[in-house]
């Protein structure tokens, strides 16, 4: 697994993205992008050349599941490796997230060892 | 009026209309009848002595006051939190750099230690969006409150934006379930993995 690939996290609270980067530099991926809605994400997306999304779904303007479905019809950023990490569990959430092409779901809470396990996992199918 | 209720121009409309009624029927009511008008008189009283009440409540407070002041409290919360969680980051991260100048064990320990405050630090996000289902509702109550007084007193309620369609993500984004409600992560990956 590549682990100097691109990482893009998204997420609205500060803290989060902060808690998340933390746990990336320890599983050693040290380049490692932030966006706090999926606008910005996506604009992010389209200027650079990342090789993971991880990204929440409750936020404005643009939720997680909305910049999901725009990566997944964008020709160039359509295969890009995008986990959702949330706190919405619902099972409705989970069906709309995979048939957008969600590659991974984690809810939150978290625990280090999930991201680990969901990261090397999509990162061998990417 | 006869038992000295205060009157108003809703009551006299009921009255008028009552009375009315009463004597479009004198001379052929019964008994029954008469009984019946006369619960629907004081059903009409009852209507309007409500609708005069909530047209009396004290609305401005409610949308001027209370309500503001709670949003700004549940937000203030928010802040803190967020602070307090930052502080704690920090200090994770000073304890991330001494590994390097301690020996192996010890390190990981460290690693350990740290890794699990990362974790619990999450609270922050999930306190900060279930505080943020409660502003919401408060919101909400905040406007049906001004809507009802609105239509008790006659008054035009103020127009409500109109509302642009909502995507699928914003139509899904619930914020946190509830603990006896919530999918675990091994239900949602069964759920995953069902349609591979």
């Amino acid at each position: 697994m590549d682990r100097n690939i691109n990482v893009l996290i998204v997420d609205d609270y500060r803290t989060m993205l902060r808690i998340i980067r933390n746990l990336l530099k320890q599983l050693d991926f040290n380049n490692v992008d932030e966006a706090t809605d999926g606008q910005e994400a996506l604009a992010k997306l389209r200027a650079g050349n990342f090789g993971l999304v991880i990204s929440d779904w409750n936020m404005a303007p643009m939720t997680g599941l909305d910049l999901l479905k725009e990566v997944r019809a964008d020709a160039r950023l359509k295969q890009i490796p995008f986990i959702m990490i949330t706190a919405e569990s619902k099972t409705e959430n989970v069906i709309a997230a995979k048939q957008a092409g969600v590659s991974n779901y984690i809810v939150k809470p978290f625990n280090a060892e999930t991201l680990r396990e969901k990261i090397e996992k999509v990162m061998v199918h990417a | 009026m006869p038992d000295g209720t205060p009157t108003g121009p809703e009551e006299d409309r009921i009255e008028a209309a009552v009375r009315a009624v009463l004597m479009s029927m004198a001379g052929d009511l019964t008994a029954k009848e008469a009984a019946l008008l006369a619960e629907f008189e004081a059903l009409g009283r009852t209507i309007a002595r409500a609708k005069a009440e909530i047209a009396q409540l004290a609305v401005d407070d409610i949308t001027g006051a209370h309500i503001p002041s709670a949003t700004d409290e549940l937000d203030a919360i928010v802040g803190h939190t967020a602070q307090a969680t930052n502080e704690i980051l920090d200090c994770c991260e000073t304890l991330e750099r001494l590994e390097a100048e301690v020996p192996a064990a010890a390190a990981a320990t460290l690693q350990g230690a740290v890794t699990r405050i990362y974790e619990a630090c999450s609270f922050q996000d999930i306190t900060g969006q279930r505080i943020g289902k409660v502003v919401a509702a408060l919101k909400a109550i905040e406007s049906r409150v001004a809507a009802a007084v609105a239509s008790a007193s006659g008054r035009a309620a103020s127009a409500e934006p109109e509302a642009r369609p909502r995507t699928e993500g914003e139509e899904l984004a619930n914020g946190p379930q509830l603990p006896a409600s919530a999918s675990s992560q091994a239900e949602i990956d069964r759920l995953l993995a069902s349609f591979d």
